[in-house]
């Protein structure tokens, strides 16, 4: 289970504080699946990084009973003069996993050849979300956070990138913020739309779109 | 095991697990941009201390300086130049060490403290390898003599070395609020430089000169480790007393600094 009691954030701005969260509350259980619709600059990033504890909360208390992954964006958390190896060894001894077994996952799944061993940013923006992606496969959570999955990439990868998440994984919790209502829908049990720091429930994600696109 | 760690309640024994884990990995990132792939980057460890020791000993025999005397020169460049690049490669490693870094703050565990230890380990191993392998060879081409009182050598290398790493953390949290601390700190070092100890000993200076001269931190450090090379041969100076005190201080100011820059920097 992962909770959030009360939380908020504030960021300090030149204009003042800046209030992104406003007292959320979000509970989670093993294998389910929410989705959090918002616009852009909502605080949907904002949100998905303090339950990754990336972030620290302002106030309020988050808790973490089981393993939660970085936020998955499709890019980020790696270092770009390290090569996609470098990263991947990174990665697998900061969650210490072995590093020996993953690599052929990320040698087929990511399709980078000779590229595996140069540094990331060399890397086409696709490139990275190859690496992004069959690296932050390569360690089990129990929770995936997913970051505005659906830009990048060809159909095809996005095909292989669903089977290894919603197929493979679906037993796992997932948090998928995005600002594309269809995705949610296709995924999520039920969805939360995020608006003006507030986080506003509903039973079905059907229910919360309509209310996402009465908003805009 | 990755789940009970990543339980909210974790003992203070599995998050020393994880944080060396943590130091571990981003010290063999460190070791790849620093050192490079190839093995000739790690050869400068030695190649830059070892010409400097080569280049100054050359002046030295040629100009055949007042000072010299009894002093063993070549033991007195590699002690001198030793204590010089541990905290003169340590701060500056520090210096600006986040940016480069921001984006593995993303793993919930990897911490801006974590960022700095792994700096600051590389370093010190760094600057304590050159100084052990010098004084070995030239000790075995028979150039020098190898520490008279290892104990006491020791105990001055690793003042040297905390004061390097407590500086570092300084350093290393206020460059990140701005540019000029960077830059200033460059400038800072150079001008530190021949008042470090490096290249005199508090002996040869003027009385009234010796009292301040012993309140620059490092120079205390640097007659220490002398002391432990040169035995009662020379008179040094130190106080490691006063070392220590300055070093607490340092590092009480430095943890302070690093916490308040993980605050800051882990929101962008």
């Amino acid at each position: 289970m992962i909770e959030l009691k009360n939380v908020t954030k504030v960021y300090s701005t030149r204009k003042g504080p800046r209030t992104v969260l406003d007292n959320i509350n979000l509970r989670i259980e093993k294998g389910e699946k929410l989705g959090i619709i918002g616009q852009n600059g909502a605080g949907k990033s904002t949100l998905i990084r303090m339950i990754s504890g990336a972030e620290s909360a302002t106030s309020g208390h988050i808790y973490r009973g089981m393993s939660i992954s970085w936020p998955l964006a499709f890019g980020g958390a790696f270092q770009g003069s390290l090569t996609g190896m470098d990263n991947l060894r990174f990665v697998c001894r900061v969650y210490g996993v072995p590093i020996e077994p993953s690599i052929p996952f990320v040698q087929s799944f990511s399709e980078l050849g000779n590229y595996l061993n140069e540094p990331v940013k060399k890397y086409s923006s696709g490139m990275r979300a190859r690496l992004a992606f069959a690296i932050s496969m390569a360690v089990n959570f129990d929770c995936f956070l997913i970051d505005e999955v659906v830009v990048v990439g060809d159909s095809r990868f996005h095909e292989k990138c669903h089977n290894e998440l919603f197929v493979k994984r679906q037993d796992r919790a997932m948090i998928i913020v995005s600002h594309d209502a269809a995705y949610i829908q296709q995924y999520c049990d039920r969805a939360a739309v995020i608006k003006s720091g507030q986080l506003t429930y509903f039973e079905s994600v059907d229910d919360a779109y309509t209310f996402y696109q009465a908003q805009s | 095991m990755i789940k009970k760690e990543t339980f909210h309640h974790t003992s203070l024994r599995q998050s020393l697990v994880i944080q060396s884990r943590v130091i571990g990995a981003l010290l063999l990132r460190e070791i790849i941009t620093r050192y490079g792939r190839h093995n000739i980057g790690f050869m400068w460890l030695f190649g830059e201390p070892m010409m400097f020791t080569l280049g100054v000993t050359t002046l030295w025999t040629f100009a055949k300086m007042a000072h010299s005397g009894s002093l063993p020169i070549v033991a007195f460049c590699i002690t001198g130049y030793s204590s010089l690049l541990i905290w003169r490669n340590t701060t500056m490693r520090c210096g600006k060490a986040i940016e480069p870094n921001l984006a593995l703050l993303y793993h919930r565990n990897v911490k801006v403290i974590d960022v700095f230890a792994a700096r600051i380990i590389l370093e010190i191993a760094g600057a304590t390898l050159s100084l052990t392998i010098l004084s070995l060879v030239f000790s075995a081409v028979g150039l020098m003599e190898l520490p008279a009182d290892i104990v006491i050598a020791f105990a001055g290398w690793l003042l040297l070395a905390w004061f390097a790493g407590s500086l570092g953390l300084i350093v290393g949290s206020l460059s990140e609020r701005s540019e000029t601390v960077e830059r200033l700190w460059h400038t800072l070092t150079y001008l530190m430089f021949p008042m470090s100890g490096a290249v005199f000993m508090v002996q040869w200076l003027p009385q009234q000169w010796k009292e301040y001269i012993l309140w620059v931190p490092m120079v205390n450090g640097t007659e220490m480790v002398r002391h432990g090379f040169f035995g009662n041969a020379v008179r040094t100076y130190e106080d490691p007393a006063y070392l220590i005190v300055v070093n607490l201080v340092l590092m009480l100011i430095g943890l302070s600094l690093v916490k308040e820059t993980g605050r800051r920097v882990e929101q962008q």
